[in-house]
């Protein structure tokens, strides 16, 4: 018998003995009988018109077995793509949706979009033959900046979309922060861009889908972060197969951050080529595909403008967004932009006035939804480098500023201008905390030691709030959101006390199997090794909404928590039957239901076997079996926050910023397992770091090339990019979860680009620098260098 | 990747024959640019000719005067090599700043010497340094083999079995690393020599150069100050998406100035 790990203990994870040893079972490793290999014909335009496909050379090639194009999705009468959110503008007009054929018809609309598919014996017979396939194109000009875009003489990707404008959303009671300007002291403004990001999970997309005649039942295996909602949605409004014929199975995935956390169209068109075909089809991406069809993030051009006092209080605060979708509505496309992002613009502070428009806009790239953060790091970027720029310009100390504006700790719960109440939180805690970890106070003689070598060093500070464990669903509900979005889970106790737990969201890398297996060891004193955690099957997870806006815990642990609750009651019924006790004498404690005053009890493992072997059991009133089911549906977003500061080094003669130091400050609620939220919070951090620092999905205007296709091109960052970081949770626990969990997932996406770019503007605010849009890559650092008010001594 | 014949020849002459007498074969060393090549479709030669078990190819020689790397030697065995390290540090140095361990595990100087990237380093020390390229065929000075982007003096049929090094008094190498990729957004090689100096620029244009007012000022004062003033000229050099042109230049003069104090230090 093994122990006890309960919540707060830091076991190594369960899931790496197979990961680490080479015995992980991800979909290219899956192998089935009579299995065919399906390529797909990907557009190499950006924008034009599909005016023929010719099949006959490709279906002649050796071992072609079908070619399917979107005429054939048209003849078989199959839906479009869904979009699940349906967002409205000011007057309550709903978005503009046009379709999203799972393969292109009538015309392309970004280099990637999916022309046809090739089923042949072997993969290498598929790529030929789809280098044979004849499509004649008509090509269109192609606009892929947002600011292109909404101009009257841009390219029209969809007839009946004007200015390419899917939705001119807004938010906020404009004419309270049109009269708060009118009265402010200063108005600090701000012009940025967000840049568009690739999120290049380790593991490529990859799917295998098959057909049972015998049953008329379909299996996919599928790269997912949400394999029931990928049946619901596929099943139900792509391929009209019923939800009990369909089984998807995403088994270990390698990697998500919301890149699998959408329905693909490859996803319906594999299970509808298996029954085409009559036979498995298996595909897996390449990386390049991935660059061009994986749904990349975030991507904004954006005007900001903060009304301040002569105090430098915080008055009204006023943001304008043009936000990218790219060719189609990715799953929550729309979402991500507006009620992601508008919602955050109140950060920690008291600001009681904000106005946010978003206008979301198509073009011809490949399209936008949720990454990592998914509309929370763009809104914290904005509102935290308004703070500094506000602070800059008013000549206060930024952290004075942050403190005069902070929402205090008594002050919580609050209600923000902007829908969203914090339940609980302690900005100023966790900004003390950072500032003693980051040594701020000796900051000007790492300062001097840079200058005497002729380096700039600088110091970023990003105090944030952010919204996750999505989330209420009448909450969404209300705001267009087209499900649900609960949890379940069931734990079920096996005749001996061992118990698996089946839970509806999705382990692909946060150690759920581990932090999962603490909370029932803990609240059940089960011993850690004898808890397994089964997700990623729609035939053994009664249902779930899978994993992402940090939800998994939050959510998933909550639903958890009762079902675990559950089983202690139902044990209390047998224990007092057993024990000869009234059931509210029974105490269940450390693995041990008992009498309370005595020392009469019985072990969770004879309570169980009682229940599965019911000789002497209380049939007339309790059913046999130990096996509970949850559902929780969360009543708020959680609000994890924290303070990140950020320490670069800029080398004036080349623009490299060096990441010297790095401090984390976090609220995430109850820790469950503190290596865990350490290495989601490195994970995170890391990923903010690129985005300020390396990454950037570049388009040619014009032809709609990505020019940042590869790993040659399109810089992720790597392990000698980065320092040691010391990452402290400052935690208050949530008040309506039922551990007090937060959820701590995205936190470190969320703060970081704020306090590095932050940081960098600090190193060159002596020569004038006051902003510096991200990646801040050497010759974008070396260009503000140049276009700087001083002379830079580069001797 | 698309159907190909696969021989690996154990003899110099069977390698040359083999490459001499099939159409569209191709010769394949480290595999660095070739296989990523190959795996995307965009080439399909129809035999691949691996140079791997040419023993003679491999290993570096004192030959007084000069040092000889033979052609398969990997970029991990030139850092790590001790002769190289005492008599030409910087060549070394170069050799440890090429992408990243596992490239370097694999990656040969023949082979990237042969592809001439316009961004790759071997070509910047090779043409710094003066050395000679040794083929199966005849010597080819560096001066004349490095043509443009791509391109270079190598005959069809032709194999580079060796380089050979002069030794300098001293030589240095700076790169700014391009952050994805680690080829040199620019990369510098400065070499000392008793009858003067040169310096050769990798990553700035279509094809590693040479730039003679540098070289003329290191010969008079060879010191960091001595080009510091040295501007050069946007003409022909790259724009792309992680560097534009007159950065690049700017990168030039920082790189060779940094190449000239590593070859001091």
């Amino acid at each position: 018998m093994g122990n006890v790990i309960g919540i707060g203990a830091a076991p190594k994870r369960k899931e790496d003995q197979r990961f680490l040893t080479g015995r992980g079972n991800y979909v290219s490793d899956i192998k089935r009988p009579g299995m065919t290999a399906g390529v797909f014909v990907r557009s190499p335009h950006g924008h034009a018109v599909l005016r023929a496909i010719d099949k006959s050379a490709a279906l002649a090639a050796p071992g072609v077995i079908a070619i399917l194009t979107g005429d054939d999705v048209a003849d078989d009468g199959l839906g479009s793509l869904p979009c699940g959110w349906g967002i409205t503008d000011a007057k309550g007009v709903p978005m503009k949706e046009p379709p999203f054929p799972m393969l292109a018809q009538d015309k392309v609309r970004f280099v990637g979009d999916m022309v046809a598919f090739v089923v042949a014996e072997t993969p290498e017979q598929a790529d030929e033959a789809a280098e044979l396939l004849k499509v004649d194109y008509e090509v269109l000009p192609s606009v892929v900046g947002v600011l292109e875009a909404v101009r009257l003489d841009a390219p029209q990707l969809f007839a009946d979309v004007p200015n390419n404008i899917c939705c001119d959303w807004e938010l906020g009671d404009k004419a309270a922060v049109e009269a708060a300007f009118k009265k402010a002291a200063h108005v600090a403004k701000l012009s940025l861009v967000n840049n568009r990001l690739i999120g290049n999970p380790m593991e490529p997309r990859a799917a295998i889908a098959e057909y049972e005649p015998g049953t008329d039942r379909f299996t996919l295996w599928t790269t997912s972060q949400f394999p029931h909602v990928v049946r619901f949605l596929m099943g139900a409004l792509v391929l009209n197969i019923p939800q009990h014929k369909l089984r998807v199975v995403a088994p270990d995935v390698g990697g998500g951050f919301g890149v699998k956390q959408f329905h693909y169209g490859e996803e319906a068109v594999i299970t509808w080529a298996a029954r085409r075909v009559r036979r498995p089809v298996k595909w897996v991406a390449s990386r390049s595909e991935g660059f061009v069809s994986d749904r990349h993030g975030r991507d904004h051009v954006t005007e900001a403008e903060l009304a301040l006092d002569e105090t430098g209080k915080f008055l009204a605060f006023r943001v304008k967004t043009l936000a990218n979708m790219g060719g189609y509505l990715s799953t929550f496309g729309p979402n991500i932009p507006t009620n992601l992002y508008g919602p955050l613009l109140g950060g920690v502070y008291t600001t009681p006035a904000i106005y946010c428009n978003v206008k979301v806009v198509f073009t011809n790239t490949v399209p936008v939804d949720a990454y990592r953060g998914a509309g929370r790091p763009e809104a914290t970027f904005v509102l935290e480098r308004i703070v500094d720029v506000a602070a800059s310009e008013m000549g206060i100390d930024r952290v004075e500023i942050r403190r005069r504006n902070m929402i205090p700790k008594e002050a919580y719960p609050y209600q923000t201008p902007v829908l969203v109440q914090y339940d609980s939180g302690d900005p100023m805690g966790c900004l003390d905390g950072a500032l003693v970890a980051a040594d701020v106070k000796n900051f000007g003689i790492r300062k001097a030691a840079s200058a005497s070598k002729g380096k700039f060093r600088g110091l970023g500070y990003s105090t944030y709030v952010e919204a996750c464990g999505l989330a209420p669903s009448r909450f969404a509900g209300r705001l267009g959101a087209r499900g649900g979005l609960y949890e379940s889970a069931t734990v079920r106790v096996h005749p001996t006390g061992q118990v698996t737990v089946m839970i509806g969201t999705h382990n692909h890398g946060q150690g759920h199997e581990t932090t999962f297996a603490q909370i029932v060891s803990e609240k059940l004193g089960v011993a850690f090794e004898n808890v397994d955690i089964v997700f990623g099957d729609t035939d053994r997870v009664q249902f779930g909404m899978g994993t992402y806006g940090s939800r998994s815990l939050v959510v998933g642990g909550a639903a958890l928590s009762k079902a675990t609750d559950k089983v202690i009651a139902k044990g209390k019924k047998i224990a007092a039957h057993l024990l000869e006790a009234a059931e509210v004498d029974i105490q269940f404690e450390s693995g041990k239901f008992s009498v309370a005053g005595t020392d009469r009890g019985k072990t969770f493992e004879e309570i169980a076997g009682a229940a599965y072997v019911p000789h002497d059991y209380p049939l007339e009133v309790l059913e046999p079996g130990l096996e509970e089911q949850a559902y929780y549906d969360p009543v708020n977003f959680t609000y994890p926050g924290g303070c990140h500061i950020a320490e670069v080094e800029v080398d004036p003669e080349t623009g490299t910023v060096t990441l010297l130091n790095y401090t984390a400050v976090d609220d995430v609620g109850t820790v469950i397992n503190p290596m865990i939220v350490e290495g989601q919070l490195h994970g995170g951090i890391v990923q903010g770091v690129g985005q300020a620092l390396f990454e950037n999905a570049v388009y040619d205007e014009g032809s709609g090339q990505l020019l940042s296709g590869s790993l040659m091109d399109y810089c992720m960052p790597r392990a000698d990019h980065l320092p040691m970081m010391k990452v402290a949770t400052h935690s208050t626990l949530c008040t309506h979860t039922p551990m007090g969990v937060k959820g701590c997932g995205e936190v470190g996406t969320i703060g970081s680009p704020a306090a590095i770019i932050n940081a960098v503007v600090d190193a060159l605010s002596h020569l004038g620098v006051t902003h510096v849009d991200m990646p801040a890559t050497p010759n974008r650092i070396w260009r503000l260098l140049q276009n700087a008010s001083l002379p830079v001594a580069a001797e | 990747m698309k159907p190909f014949a696969y021989h690996q020849p154990d003899q110099l002459p069977d390698a040359a024959k083999l490459l001499s007498s099939i159409e569209d074969s191709k010769l394949v060393a480290g595999g660095m640019t070739l296989i990523p090549t190959l795996k995307q479709r965009l080439a399909s030669p129809v035999a691949l000719v691996d140079l791997s078990r040419l023993e003679n190819l491999r290993g570096i020689t004192d030959d007084g005067a000069t040092i000889t790397i033979g052609a398969m030697t990997p970029h991990a065995v030139v850092a790590a090599s001790k002769l190289l390290q005492t008599k030409i540090p910087g060549l070394a140095a170069l050799a440890s700043m090429i992408g990243d361990p596992a490239v370097r595990s694999r990656g040969t100087i023949g082979g990237s010497v042969a592809n001439n990237d316009p961004a790759a380093d071997y070509p910047a020390g090779v043409l710094g340094l003066g050395a000679t390229i040794v083929t199966s065929m005849r010597e080819i000075a560096a001066d004349k083999f490095f043509l443009g982007l791509f391109e270079t003096a190598l005959e069809p049929g032709e194999i580079i079995t060796a380089i050979r090094f002069p030794v300098p008094l001293r030589a240095g190498y700076a790169k700014l690393k391009a952050p994805a990729s680690r080829y040199a957004l620019v990369g510098v090689f400065v070499a000392k020599f008793t009858d003067g100096v040169r310096v050769a620029v990798t990553g700035a244009g279509a094809g590693v150069f040479r730039v003679a007012p540098m070289e003329a000022a290191l010969s008079g004062n060879f010191g960091p100050s001595a080009i510091a003033a040295i501007k050069i000229d946007t003409d022909g050099l790259t724009s792309d998406i992680h560097a534009e042109a007159d950065y690049r230049a700017h990168l030039v003069t920082v790189m060779a100035k940094r190449a000239v104090d590593a070859a001091l230090s």
